[in-house]
């Protein structure tokens, strides 16, 4: 039997390979059972059906945010089309459900490839651009992929926008959301596996040298044009692989939702979760979904209040308000996000009573 | 003919706001390489500020152009000073997410006190300012838009070229370090920039909303049109904002004449690619951009 590793009082790494390691140490590996057990055995029996379709919500998010956060945490390219690269992924995984009967499991994948190819395309300025140029292309981007999704309407069915009907796999049905839950959270885990994977082979390390210092990473012979288009096609196959499990939660879609402001819902997920944290792009998806819906359950409150004073139905826009105080709050005072919050919180509780 | 021709009309006087609503971003941008994605609702600010002074509390029109222009100023300074400031040296994408909350904000707020409405200002202009060659009709509203933008312009230009703080904040925009061993003092020439860039912006909401009306929505997506317009211009140069202005606008309008009507709100955008992949630096803009 191996000797279980439990917090040490110092930084005893030897080795590289311990450096990189997912659990430095046995009770890593404990929690991450106890929360697999929370994730797929307890929470989707005991919750109600608004939350199982909120916690739905959230995987879905979390996946994008995930594939984002490959994109600008750790390679450090600012992508401002992803709202547009999530509703490519949607509307693909619709219209091949319909026109062409596939399943989930092959639809939503397919939504992932196709994305990732789209993503390309609009990864290609990078060649040439940097920075804000680059910023201002992928803004580009998604104003060109929004008019597609209106206007190519024998494809997309225009502001109409598509609805699928009876989506079922295995025999199972998927309109029933705690079925659901189990697809989403599957790949959440699957996906999420694999960022964290990612980022600590030579791939997520020349990301991460391409964003540290572009030209030192060209030293030292990382071809960055590459890098940099595997990692827009990497991020935009997460994007466009929860957009397809987001056609299966709505399961009707219109060009809607897939507007500039969802590019920045991402971004700001991301930002307030911690750049360059997987953990921190899941944290920023829970946050802005709970947001979302306190903020709407509030403004419910506030108008069955005031139904009779008349003011209640002018709070709506203090959504946006708020929306954009917490970004603005998190960037000024907390700029590495709720990683960074979580992280203290924890060592605080391992240092404790000897906090120095 | 008449058709091409009322269509160059429209397409200059639109690319005119357009240049005008660039102004305020390039100025910013030049001084301080901020990307300012809340410079829709600095426009939409300044409108309802004149719409409330000038309707609503029913102070005579040039006091409250006045008051408004002041009233920006001070906002521009508040907005360096305490959401700015902190972030001198943050990484890019911290400076677009606090430009894009502010945004958030400011419309979240505009939309609580006016509603997503139109508004109208009091009609104001003389009737005898509107031109008319043959068939050809060009509005009071564009004649005094004209003639309100060439006076700022000028104002501007002779700011720039030879008021001190104009010669610092061109210093900056130049060359920082040097401008700092000079004894440039750039804290306070990015407060300029941001409080003239929000007066500007004020100034062109107002013209803005003279000719369309105020609408929180309408003036916000504007800060998004100015990107095409300083790609196409130069992100760095003043006239070439005025410029690209002019050839968006004029591209805008020969589309949705000619070719389309949906495509004449993409065609920016497309224009902005193709000159990203070509040209990044604009007609106008400095050639020193760093290649990948």
């Amino acid at each position: 039997m191996r000797k279980f590793q439990f917090h040490p009082c110092g930084n005893f790494r030897e080795t590289y390979e311990e450096e990189l390691a997912i659990f430095e140490t046995d009770f890593g590996r404990l929690w991450l059972i106890i929360g697999l057990v929370l994730l797929f055995g307890i929470i989707p029996f005991i919750s109600s059906p608004y939350l199982l379709y909120i916690l739905n919500t959230i995987g879905i998010y979390a996946i994008s945010a995930i594939g984002l956060n490959l994109l600008i945490g750790y390679t450090g390219q600012i992508s401002l089309g992803h709202g547009a690269f999530f509703g490519v992924g949607a509307y693909t995984a619709a219209i091949l459900s319909t026109r062409l009967g596939f399943p989930l499991w092959a639809a939503v994948p397919a939504a992932g490839l196709l994305t990732a190819a789209v993503g390309m395309v609009f990864g290609i300025p990078s060649l040439r651009l940097k920075h804000l140029y680059l910023t201002i292309a992928t803004l580009a981007g998604q104003f060109i992929i929004e008019y597609v999704f209106v206007h190519w309407e024998e494809l997309t069915g225009g502001a109409e926008g598509i609805t699928i009907t009876n989506p079922t796999m295995f025999g199972l049905d998927l309109s029933n959301d705690r079925t659901l839950y189990f697809m989403i959270f599957i790949c959440f885990t699957v996906m999420t596996w694999m960022a964290v994977n990612l980022v600590r082979t030579r791939f997520g390390r020349a990301f991460v040298a391409i964003r540290d210092n572009d030209k030192a990473a060209e030293g030292m012979g990382i071809p960055i044009f590459q890098y940099k288009m595997l990692s827009f096609a990497i991020s935009s196959f997460y994007a466009g692989f929860a957009g397809g499990l987001y056609t299966y939660l709505t399961r009707s879609i219109t060009p809607e939702p897939f507007n500039f402001g969802l590019s920045i819902t991402f971004i700001a997920m991301i930002i307030i979760g911690g750049l360059g944290s997987v953990t921190g792009s899941v944290f920023g998806a829970v946050f802005i979904v709970a947001l979302n819906e306190i903020l709407s359950e509030a403004t419910v409150f506030l108008m069955n209040i005031g139904t009779s004073t008349g003011f209640a139905i002018t709070v709506a826009p203090l959504r946006e308000f708020v929306f954009g105080l917490a970004i603005v709050l998190f960037i000024i005072f907390e700029p590495k996000g709720l990683a960074e919050v979580w992280r203290i919180v924890r060592s605080s509780f391992k240092l404790w009573p000897f906090s120095y | 003919m008449d058709f091409f021709l009322q269509l160059l009309v429209n397409g200059i006087s639109l690319g005119f706001l357009y240049s005008l609503s660039a102004l305020g971003f390039v100025m910013i941008f030049k001084s301080s390489s901020v990307l300012n994605f809340a410079h829709g609702e600095l426009l939409a600010i300044g409108a309802f500020m004149f719409l409330v002074l000038s309707l609503w509390a029913n102070l005579p029109i040039v006091l409250a152009f006045a008051l408004t222009l002041i009233g920006s100023f001070t906002l521009g300074f508040i907005i360096e000073r305490f959401f700015l400031r902190p972030l001198i040296g943050e990484a890019l994408i911290q400076v677009i997410m606090l430009t894009l909350g502010i945004s958030y904000m400011f419309k979240g707020l505009l939309l609580f006190v006016f509603g997503g409405d139109i508004h109208d200002f009091p009609d104001f202009l003389p009737e005898g300012l509107a031109l008319k060659w043959g068939a050809v009709e060009l509005p009071s509203v564009y004649v005094a838009t004209f003639i309100i933008g060439i006076i700022f312009l000028i104002i501007f230009g002779f700011f720039f070229k030879y008021s001190s703080q104009g010669i610092y904040m061109r210093s900056v925009a130049d060359n920082q370090p040097a401008a700092l061993s000079l004894g440039v003092n750039v804290r306070r020439v990015f407060a300029f920039s941001w409080a003239i860039a929000a007066l500007v912006a004020a100034m062109s909401g107002i013209v803005l909303g003279i000719v369309k009306g105020i609408n929180v929505h309408e003036l916000s997506s504007i800060g998004l049109k100015v990107f095409p317009v300083v790609i196409l211009g130069g992100l760095d140069s003043i006239g070439g904002a005025i410029l690209g202005g002019l050839i968006i606008g004029l591209l805008e309008t020969f589309t949705g004449g000619y070719v389309s009507t949906s495509l004449r709100e993409i065609i920016p955008f497309i224009v902005l690619v193709l000159i990203l992949m070509v040209r990044p630096y604009g007609l106008f803009g400095l050639v020193e951009i760093e290649r990948v």
